[in-house]
């Protein structure tokens, strides 16, 4: 747990963390700049990392900056999501063949092993982010074992953030800026520069987390040191670009399903299902199913879906959600609402994403508010 | 493993398998001019399924795709599982296409079952539209194999036309056992109909059973099970004896795809069978 001391860890000996993950047998994947984002790849080197950059966000708006510093961190979160590898886009879920009497073989279609991968700079947000994808899959009755193949052999170093995005609002949610007990995870770091040095204060929150802390050149954190980074989180917290009333707001958007306010945002929503893939705890997915020139070997492969889409609620006789008001109700009411009814928590995190991705800058926040300030009389609970 | 993960259960890793196992089609009946049933058993000796009342597996075609579909036969009988299916799209319509002998994917049973034990020693009304009729008839068929354990069964059956009718001939089988009464109705009919014509919630006010101790069960069109639940309603019986199964686009089955949300509720996992002042909140708002 972090209630031990902190310690410092240089930037210059910042490549003995990669290495000591690399000796372990993990696949460090982080942050990396590419197509004018930050996106999640393989890192090799410090250097692979966004260093340098930071990135500018508002509604429907992205944009990576120069910074004065060369940090590692100084950037809040991009289009992409760590459940990218922990639920990935597309899986090939079945593999089905015809044998010699025209009977069906299944086996298994994700047979292989997944990488061993150790998460460098997951921000407090993707934390309870994580945290909620595992009770979404693995926490109910039936499980999912791709996840969990894949989930439990990850390694996290969450990064506390040092400043805050233009749609961040985890400050709101109570889900950041600092990484915590709250969430699990091996190790935590805040990155701090300061008068000509460029360290990072770093906490175990595992004994796995321990044991590469004590393969690392660090010295004990002074209490300056320990100051100085908690002041840059707590000033990230005092920053952030959005706020969110997260008050009573299940039952806010449970008696409001027939508020003016879904009307007037379905004038504005493309219904293009962009919030839905960049959010980091949306999981649904569609399954599509292929075949051969043989005709004798099919698959069945799952990949990310949205319910934005119409083929989402596709039925004999039509779609159960043709308008675009009913598309973005069902998002935003799972997401706040009924997201607490099936996984006893939100289904947000402020990570702000949805925000800045949303091509006509649709912001949840504002429509929350919305909803909020001219509250209807509640209707009886009667059909 | 990383110190921060818990192990998942064994079982409920097992529960989310998404892999099929393979049935032959033994028979198959035409049942009206879009619906058929295909009765299949597993092709691994032992590997059968039993079912409760209500539950619904995964067909999958091969090649083309899985569809829920009800199970509609006696879950005393554990060796066959039936399935009676309406030609509505790609994947029934190639489930449709299949032979004896041919054999098709199967997962489940999924989802949860009608309330025979909460029902015991109560009046039974079973309230059918067109092939809403598929997923009672388990149900109907274990409160006849156990006869002394329910009161009155009312089956109350409608249909867009005569020829929609599923299971006419053993609704007239059943119509003679004891204590049961079935009554039929259909939207539109020639002279040779000899049963009522009108929507099935006309046939509630004509039907006996003991509004004070009886249990609804309901399988139609979501608005057919609207207005049948407000007839049931009127006619005293209360929302808490109420149940219906719903429908909605479904991958996983489990809970895990998203595609069957109602409100809350996940249909495959929560449902399809809802007692019925449990979703009235969703069931009263379009587009849910």
């Amino acid at each position: 747990m972090t209630t031990e001391a902190p310690v410092l860890l240089s930037r210059e000996h910042f490549d003995a963390l990669l290495a000591a993950l690399a000796k372990r047998g993990y696949t460090v994947v982080g942050p990396t700049v590419r197509d004018g984002t930050i996106v999640y790849d393989e890192i090799g080197r410090p250097e692979e990392l966004p260093v340098g950059w930071t990135d500018e966000q508002e509604g429907g708006h992205y944009r990576l900056k120069r910074r004065e510093d060369e940090a590692l961190f100084g950037y809040v979160v991009g289009p992409q999501s760590w459940k990218k590898y922990l639920h990935p886009p597309r899986l090939r879920l079945v593999k089905a063949e015809r044998d010699g009497d025209g009977a069906l073989v299944f086996t298994d279609g994700d047979e292989a092993e997944p990488p061993r991968y150790a998460f460098l700079g997951m921000r407090s947000c993707e934390l309870h982010a994580m945290t909620i994808q595992d009770r979404v899959f693995l926490g109910g009755a039936a499980a999912d074992s791709h996840y969990e193949r894949r989930r439990k052999r990850v390694f996290s170093i969450g990064v506390s953030c040092g400043e805050a995005g233009g749609t961040c609002f985890c400050a709101s949610m109570n889900t950041g800026p600092a990484v915590t007990d709250r969430t699990p995870h091996d190790l935590a770091l805040t990155e701090v520069i300061d008068s000509g040095r460029h360290f990072f204060v770093v906490a175990a929150g595992s004994d796995e987390g321990r044991e590469v802390l004590a393969e690392l050149p660090v010295t004990p954190a002074g209490d300056g040191d320990v100051a100085a980074a908690k002041e840059r989180v707590d000033r990230a917290a005092a920053s952030m670009g959005r706020s969110l009333n997260a008050e009573g707001v299940r039952e806010l958007l449970r008696e409001n399903l027939e508020h003016p306010r879904w009307d007037d945002v379905a004038q504005r929503c493309l219904t293009c299902a962009n919030c839905t893939m960049v959010c980091p705890t949306c999981f649904c997915t569609t399954v599509e199913d292929v075949t051969d020139l043989t005709g004798d070997h099919a698959e069945r492969w799952r990949r990310w879906d949205s319910c934005f889409t119409m083929d989402f609620t596709w039925m004999h006789g039509g779609g159960a959600r043709q308008s675009a008001k009913s598309r973005y109700r069902q998002w935003l009411t799972h997401k706040l609402s009924t997201w607490h009814d099936q996984f006893d928590s939100s289904g947000c995190v402020g990570c702000g994403r949805c925000v800045s991705w949303c091509p006509v800058g649709i912001d949840l926040t504002e429509e929350i508010a919305a909803i909020r300030d001219s509250e209807p009389p509640a209707q009886p609970d009667e059909s | 493993m990383s110190a921060t993960f818990h192990p998942t259960d064994p079982a409920a890793l097992e529960a989310g398998a998404m892999l099929p196992e393979a049935f032959f089609v033994v028979s198959r009946n035409e049942e009206t001019a879009d619906t058929f049933t295909l009765a299949l058993r597993p092709v691994k000796a032992g590997a059968q399924r039993p079912f409760e009342p209500g539950q619904f597996n995964m067909l999958y075609a091969f090649g083309t795709g899985e569809s829920a579909i009800s199970i509609s036969g006696s879950p005393e009988e554990t060796d066959l599982l039936i399935h009676t299916i309406r030609r509505v799209g790609i994947v029934t319509s190639a489930l449709d296409r299949l032979a004896v002998g041919d054999t098709v994917g199967l997962r489940g049973p999924f989802g949860s079952a009608w309330p025979m034990d909460e029902a015991r020693g109560r009046d039974l009304v079973f309230v059918a539209g067109g092939i809403g009729l598929a997923p009672l008839r388990p149900a109907i068929l274990h409160a006849l194999a156990h006869r002394g354990d329910y009161g009155r069964l009312v089956i109350l059956a409608g249909a867009r036309g005569a020829g929609d009718v599923i299971f006419l001939d053993q609704l007239h089988e059943w119509a003679k056992e004891p204590d049961v009464e079935v009554r039929l109705t259909v939207d539109r009919a020639g002279s040779e109909w000899p049963h009522h014509v009108g929507v099935v919630t006309t046939l509630i006010p004509r039907a006996k059973f003991d509004k004070a101790n009886a249990v609804a069960m309901v399988c139609g069109p979501e608005i057919m099970m609207r207005f049948t639940a407000v007839e049931l309603a009127k006619s005293g019986l209360p929302d808490q004896s109420v149940f219906v199964t719903l429908e909605r686009n479904m991958k996983c089955a489990v809970g895990l795809c998203g595609h069957c949300q109602f409100g809350p509720e996940f249909i495959c996992r929560d449902g399809p069978v809802f007692r019925y002042d449990r979703i009235r909140h969703w069931f009263s708002q379009r587009e849910v």
